[in-house]
């Protein structure tokens, strides 16, 4: 029996591109597997699908070997059967029962006095159990995701779908909130499968990412793996970001965080809440290129590398550059004509400070 | 003021409307959840006795319990005693004659009830049965509220249909409509004026309470006023 989830599905929208997707999520050890795409790219769908709440026209979808549902045998184990934590995008809270009527919702399988036990242990693992007795309406946005997230959670379920977790916030709370999520679903252990189209989160909470594009998996692996190294320009264009690195923060001061990678020390704009380890993202387009004539000293965010690779991106042409890390580059077909460099040419690249976005990991 | 009528009248009412929150939940909750394509037929026939005369529906329902239809051959050997001219035969007949106005603000209701509060609760392991009785039905309360008051309200002012199906036995069938008929009839311009007014007054109240509780009343107030 396979620990994993496949799903092979087709499903049809009126007017809108059809979603053939493929994919496959390790169960064991349990890992976050992340949707990736611009919105209208169909991730949602492909999730309402795994929580039985659309229908393919065609395909396949089992849990550990177990048909969740074939349109060849006609298989469908509707949503109640598939023991699931499945969160909206807008939290569809309950309006007609408190924050412990709809934590313990769910829980009508046990007895009224464990249905208690469960939904205060619950709100207290999300440090909301003050709020108890308020209802949805009376609660924050940061306070109402806890509580949907408090009840998808509270009956144990084997399969955590999170649509659009964070989106619903505002900028700084969703910083917060986003390591918080990374935390608690590192401690549940319950294979989650997260819809976002925020890089920033996709790195913070995914072990694994699939990119959704106009309804197609366009690639599969490790989110830092498919950011640094897009497969095909279209992949490159839907995740906007491609170099990715592992990095470490030496020092902030003033605002400005020193973060070593490998041999070289990069500066960025810190953010409150870094811990040591971070991942340092640079867009590509954010980076610019110049052939080193003389022997200059490197100032801040100047740093000196071999060209390794060009490639052409129709009128863009994507430079990857070792400067103790591969870094991407993104400039026009006439700037490479005007530098006038090749593969194994020195060059400097340059990036404000300000382009630098360090993610906690 | 004839109160043997009035008491009759309540009587029909109040049964009428506890009848159809009964029977009228099942088929809202079908109407509006089912994905059949002719649904609009049943829609249709559950909103008939809107456009209809209630002397037609009254003339249909008459024949339909009459002693030659097999369901009143059945209901007389079951009871001993005829369906038509009876208050059981008049209940029927409110019931049928009030169905739009029971079921339509119920399935309004339901309809209304967020896809996605429904989904969260599916997912979440519930039956729909559950779901309904857990979710749906609290969330519809003013809906359900609403189509009962109406459905009493609208049996308390039948005329056409009672006079059809039920008669005009003092006690038994004489509700307040028929009561002003008669009293106009007899030129007790008095009587009628006193009935009138009583049926007036009530008719009034009881909208009162159902534009109240669905908070019309004030959102029609000038802000300041609230």
């Amino acid at each position: 029996m396979a620990a994993e989830i496949a799903l092979n599905i087709r499903k049809t929208f009126a007017g809108r591109v059809p979603i053939t997707a493929a994919l496959t999520l390790p169960l064991d050890p349990p890992s976050v597997m992340i949707l990736f795409g611009p919105s209208g790219s169909g991730k949602s769908t492909i999730l309402r699908c795994l929580a039985g709440l659309e229908q393919p026209e065609e395909g396949t979808i089992s849990y550990r070997g177990h048909l969740w549902f074939d349109t060849a045998t006609n298989v469908y184990i509707p949503p109640q059967a598939r023991e699931l934590g499945y969160m909206a995008q807008d939290y569809a809270l309950f309006p007609n029962y408190t924050v412990m009527g709809n934590v313990a919702y769910g829980l009508d399988n046990l007895s009224r006095r464990n249905r208690e036990l469960r939904a205060v242990e619950v709100l207290r693992l999300l440090q909301i159990d003050h709020l108890s007795q308020q209802k949805p309406t009376q609660l924050s946005g940061g306070q109402q995701q806890r509580v949907a997230l408090a009840r998808a959670i509270a009956r144990r379920p084997r399969l955590l779908l999170l649509d659009e977790p964070l989106s619903a916030l505002d900028a700084p709370m969703r910083a917060r909130l986003c390591k918080e999520l990374r935390r608690l679903l590192t401690q549940l252990a319950i294979p989650s499968v997260v819809v976002t189209h925020d890089w920033t989160e996709a790195l913070a909470l995914g072990d694994q990412m699939a990119v959704i594009d106009n309804g197609r998996v366009v690639q599969t692996g490790a989110p830092q793996d498919v950011f640094s190294r897009p497969e095909t320009a279209d992949v490159a264009r839907v995740v906007g970001i491609e170099t990715v690195i592992q990095g470490t923060v030496r020092d902030i001061q003033d605002g400005l965080a020193t973060v070593q990678v490998g041999a070289v020390a990069l500066t960025a704009l810190a953010s409150p809440g870094l811990d040591s380890t971070v991942l340092v993202c640079i867009r590509a387009e954010d980076v610019t290129l110049e052939l080193i004539r003389s022997s200059e000293n490197s100032a801040r965010n100047h740093l000196r590398g071999t060209v390794r690779a060009i490639t052409l991106l129709g009128a863009l042409v994507q430079v990857i550059v070792d400067c103790g890390f591969p870094l991407t580059a993104l400039i026009t077909r006439s700037a490479l004509k005007e530098l006038g460099f090749a593969v194994g040419s020195q060059v400097r690249a340059a990036f404000k400070a300000g382009s630098v976005h360090l993610i906690p990991h | 003021m004839n109160w043997t009528a009035i008491w009759v009248t309540f009587k029909l009412a109040s049964l009428t409307a506890l009848m159809l929150l009964i029977i009228g939940i099942p088929i809202a909750y079908w109407l509006a959840y089912s994905k059949w394509r002719w649904k609009f037929l049943i829609e249709s026939v559950v909103a008939l006795p809107l456009v209809l005369p209630p002397t037609v529906l009254g003339f249909y329902i008459l024949v339909a319990i009459g002693p030659h239809s097999p369901i009143g051959q059945f209901y007389t050997e079951l009871v001993g005693h005829p369906l038509p001219f009876s208050f059981q035969g008049l209940l029927l007949a409110s019931i049928l004659y009030s169905l739009p106005f029971a079921v339509q603000p119920f399935a309004a209701a339901f309809e209304q009830v967020d896809r996605k509060l429904i989904e969260a609760s599916w997912t979440l392991g519930l039956s729909k049965l559950k779901t309904f009785v857990k979710l749906i039905l609290p969330l519809s309360t003013a809906g359900l509220l609403t189509g009962v008051v109406l459905s009493f309200a609208h049996t308390l002012g039948e005329f056409g249909v009672v006079l059809m199906v039920g008669g005009n036995i003092e006690g038994v069938t004489r509700t307040v409509s028929i009561e002003i008929y008669d009293e106009v009839q007899a030129l007790n311009y008095t009587g009628a004026a006193k009935t009138a007014a009583f049926l007036l007054v009530v008719s009034y109240a009881v909208l009162l309470v159902v534009y109240a509780m669905n908070r019309k009343v004030w959102a029609a107030w000038p802000q300041k006023l609230r």
